[in-house]
């Protein structure tokens, strides 16, 4: 036997059926396809993979209750003496209360306390913000760190609804915002009355440019908007917002999460109109319309006092993209990918190593001596059917879970290319972990063996980060590095710098975005893959 | 019986890969813990008011080793029938209930040593790392003595987990024949609970969750602080995970006396 391999590969024989090497791997390809088909465990162990995707999903709706209203907040498991959630006051159940929708479809948030007018035409307001404090909560040193105070031009006043804005924030300098999720930093540092910003928006048909002055002589431009949908008249003002405070801590085996109302106050004086804009009498109103608000509870709530030298706006709430992570993005349904992981993997080894104890492999490498050939064959014929079967059984998953979730739900909006990514992403995860899985087993010819070894490396770091075995520092590196990384492309919520929330892999946040994991574990598998045709090719049979 | 268990120790003492697999096990629990402790600054985050269980945390590398574990009680059964082996065990003792007594006995004298050096390393190289790290004396992260009470009932708790893993692994490694099949379905046993945990939000749920999973209620022994606050206490969460392990172990019985070998 020794003596045959070296022959083939020092003069590899022409394949027995066929002459060009194309047919050869299509011969190739039948017969790999006709083991797999044949051997019922194998078929069996894939659709035990959609299964349990399916199950598990119905699983996790039934044992999930989803807050209605207001941005859901992060799951917080109370780990082993963790401690309970304070729920946020702006998650009231109250009907109808799905989240507006931003014009770039994304779920947003849209709540801040507006002074306002409605003018037509072209023209530029003018303030200068001299202080930002927050109110509530009441033990907190300074505002929320994206606690807002500054000046807005919005299409209108309905939630969701186009806008560009200017504003000192709590802790990160001047911002130029619009349509939520496009940001700009200006100059950094807090604001005091002893250092005080002007702040000015020009709008000219559908662009408005933002500018910043620290004396309010020598400006500088920001940036501009290129808004749609802002008609001849538009909402034009002050606003203060400030988003629920948040606090998420980590235990070893669990997440919690603490928060609670958040309330600011803005001054503001030298307001001006100019352009083609004049003033009149400002208004106040809260944007998203009444609520209780975090007023209900502590003291003085949203409002406005004008004085001689200018304007005191009390607002909360926030003007923003909306964050769920593993709440709200359609990957909550599909829980049981590390079961259906672990079903490709074990259906991978077994494919790999059963021709070496029955002693089959003999006859297949005699039937076709090309061995990288055969193995090349395996892996393609078990990724497509894994594929497949994966593809299936995820959208079953994601519709079983959504309709057992129901009207509980407030899911966010996802797009059809994030849910058909999302779909072909998990498939192809599981067909890539059985690949890297087969060529385990061809290297170690022990199926266990290759089993373990393979869900050390795919599902081991994804419950070591994920069920916050380890520091997540260490979770979030084990997710950069090895297979686990593929989860990333699960991921349907982008996380936004600009709204403080947890973004951790508990929480469905991954390092890598979702091409970056998903080519790590191309990456293994093309390299177990390699090392498996090496090896098959020196060894003997 | 006694011929059974020397038998069973001949057969596991000349596998050479047990031995290696025995030494990665202890190797790889105290290498897990000792990069986990390693990642963990005197100042994590969520602030140092957090309980921080130092000692659980040393004994994180469980996770590494269980899963060795598991492959080498697994093949102690699959082994014999990937090799028809097992029609020559049964003709040899034709008490079938006494071959997987011997095979349950022989599995717990060697993952208790192995799994007993690896959390001797773990503790060490744990306890080493944390002092380097300025745990000593962090405001309210002490390290705990090695001599009180609820470390060492970690420690050894964290042996006898291994142990019960091992025998879990063994009963369903009986019913399911192949190695690679019963290997994956103790892991995914293992591994549902916790992540089930993390996936529903409810918080009746995580805790009938966490009471009634081998994996989650059997590593509730490494708690040493805030054990008012765990869905279920260090020593009953252990004999949750008894139960699955005696379970198992049950159902392999009748299988291996109810089936054909």
């Amino acid at each position: 036997m020794s003596t045959a391999t070296q022959d083939t590969r020092t003069a590899p024989a022409p394949p027995p059926s066929g002459s060009s090497p194309l047919e050869g791997f299509t011969h190739s390809l039948r017969s790999e396809a006709t083991k797999l088909r044949t051997v019922r465990g194998w078929l069996v162990g894939l659709g035990v993979a959609a299964v349990l995707l399916v199950l598990l999903a119905a699983l996790d709706a039934s044992g999930s209750h989803v807050q209605c209203g207001g941005p859901p907040a992060p799951k917080g498991s109370a780990g082993s003496g963790g401690a309970g959630r304070t729920p946020r006051s702006d998650e009231g159940c109250g009907g109808s209360s799905a989240l507006p929708t931003g014009p770039g479809g994304d779920a947003v948030v849209d709540r801040a306390y507006l002074v306002d007018q409605t003018l037509s035409g072209n023209g530029s307001i003018t303030a200068r913000v001299t202080s930002l404090a927050g109110l509530l909560p009441e033990d907190a040193d300074g505002p929320e760190p994206w606690a807002k105070a500054g000046l807005i031009v919005k299409a209108g006043t309905t939630p969701g609804s186009s806008y560009a804005a200017v504003m000192v924030t709590g802790a990160h300098g001047v911002r130029l915002q619009d349509d939520f999720t496009n940001d700009v930093a200006g100059s950094a540092g807090a604001v005091s009355s002893a250092s005080p910003r002007w702040l000015r928006l020009t709008r000219s048909g559908d662009r408005v440019t933002g500018y910043e002055s620290a004396d309010g002589t020598r400006w500088t431009e920001l940036g501009h908007a290129d808004l749609t949908g802002l008609g001849t008249t538009a909402t034009v003002g002050l606003f203060v917002a400030s988003p629920p405070h948040d606090e998420t801590s980590y235990q070893f085996g669990g997440v919690s999460s603490d928060g609670g109302p958040s309330l600011a106050r803005g001054g503001f004086d030298h307001v001006g109109l100019a352009g083609g804009w004049s003033g009149d009498t400002w208004r106040g109103e809260l944007l998203g319309g009444a609520d209780d608000g975090p007023a209900a509870a502590h003291g003085p709530g949203a409002g406005f006092q004008q004085s001689a030298g200018g304007f005191t706006v009390t607002g909360y709430g926030d003007i923003a993209p909306a964050v769920g992570g593993l709440t709200g993005g359609i990957e909550r349904h599909l829980v049981g990918t590390f079961a259906a992981l672990l079903a490709a993997i074990v259906v991978g080894a077994m494919f790999g190593t059963s021709e070496y104890r029955r002693r089959l492999v003999r006859l297949t490498f005699a039937a076709t001596p090309r061995r990288g050939q055969v193995l090349a064959a395996k892996a393609v014929v078990l990724a497509g059917v894994t594929f497949l079967v994966g593809a299936v059984g995820t959208v079953a998953a994601l519709w079983v879970g959504h309709r057992l979730e129901g009207s509980r739900a407030v899911a966010l909006p996802t797009s059809t290319w994030v849910e058909v990514r999302v779909v072909a992403g998990t498939a192809a995860m599981l067909a890539l972990a059985g690949v890297l899985a087969l060529a385990a087993g061809t290297i170690l010819r022990r199926s266990a063996t290759a089993v373990a070894l393979a869900i050390s490396l795919v599902v081991l770091p994804y419950l070591l980060a994920v069920a916050v075995v380890l520091p997540i520092g260490a979770g979030e590196w084990l997710l950069r590095v090895t297979p686990a990384a593929a989860f990333a492309v699960q991921q349907t919520l982008p996380p936004y710098h600009q709204v403080l929330a947890a973004y951790v892999p508990p929480l469905g946040y991954y390092p890598l975005p979702w091409w970056g994991g998903f080519a790590v574990l191309c990456a293994w598998t093309a390299g177990a893959l390699a090392l498996a045709t090496v090896v098959v090719r020196r060894r003997d049979a | 019986m006694t011929a059974a268990l020397h038998a069973e120790w001949t057969k596991l003492r000349t596998v050479a890969e047990v031995r290696w697999w025995l030494l990665a096990a202890a190797v790889l629990t105290a290498g897990l813990s000792a990069v986990a402790v390693a990642a963990t600054h005197a100042a994590p985050r969520g602030g140092p008011d957090q309980d921080l269980d130092l000692t659980k945390l040393t004994l994180t590398g469980v996770h590494l080793g269980q899963l060795v574990v598991v492959l080498v009680a697994v093949t102690v059964m699959s082994g014999e029938y990937g090799t028809r082996m097992i029609q020559s065990t049964l003709t040899a003792v034709p008490r079938r209930w006494a071959v997987l007594a011997a095979k349950a006995a022989v599995v717990t004298a060697l993952v208790s040593a192995a799994g007993a050096a690896g959390v001797l390393g773990s503790v060490l190289a744990g306890r080493a790392i944390l002092a380097r790290n300025g745990f000593a004396t962090a405001d309210g992260l002490r390290l705990p003595a090695l001599t009180e009470g609820p470390t060492i009932r970690a420690a050894a708790g964290t042996v006898l987990y291994l142990v019960l893993v091992a025998l879990l692994s063994l009963g369903v490694a009986t019913m399911m024949r192949e190695a690679a099949v019963a290997a994956g379905s103790v892991l995914a046993l293992l591994y549902a609970f916790p992540l089930m945990v993390s996936a529903v939000s409810d918080p009746d749920w995580q805790r009938h969750l966490r009471q009634i999973g081998p994996m989650t209620a059997g590593l509730s022994i490494q708690a040493t602080v805030g054990l008012d606050g765990l869905a279920i206490g260090p020593w009953p969460g252990l004999g949750v995970l008894g139960l699955w392990a005696a379970g198992a172990l049950l159902a392999g019985v009748a299988l291996l006396c109810l089936r054909d070998a």
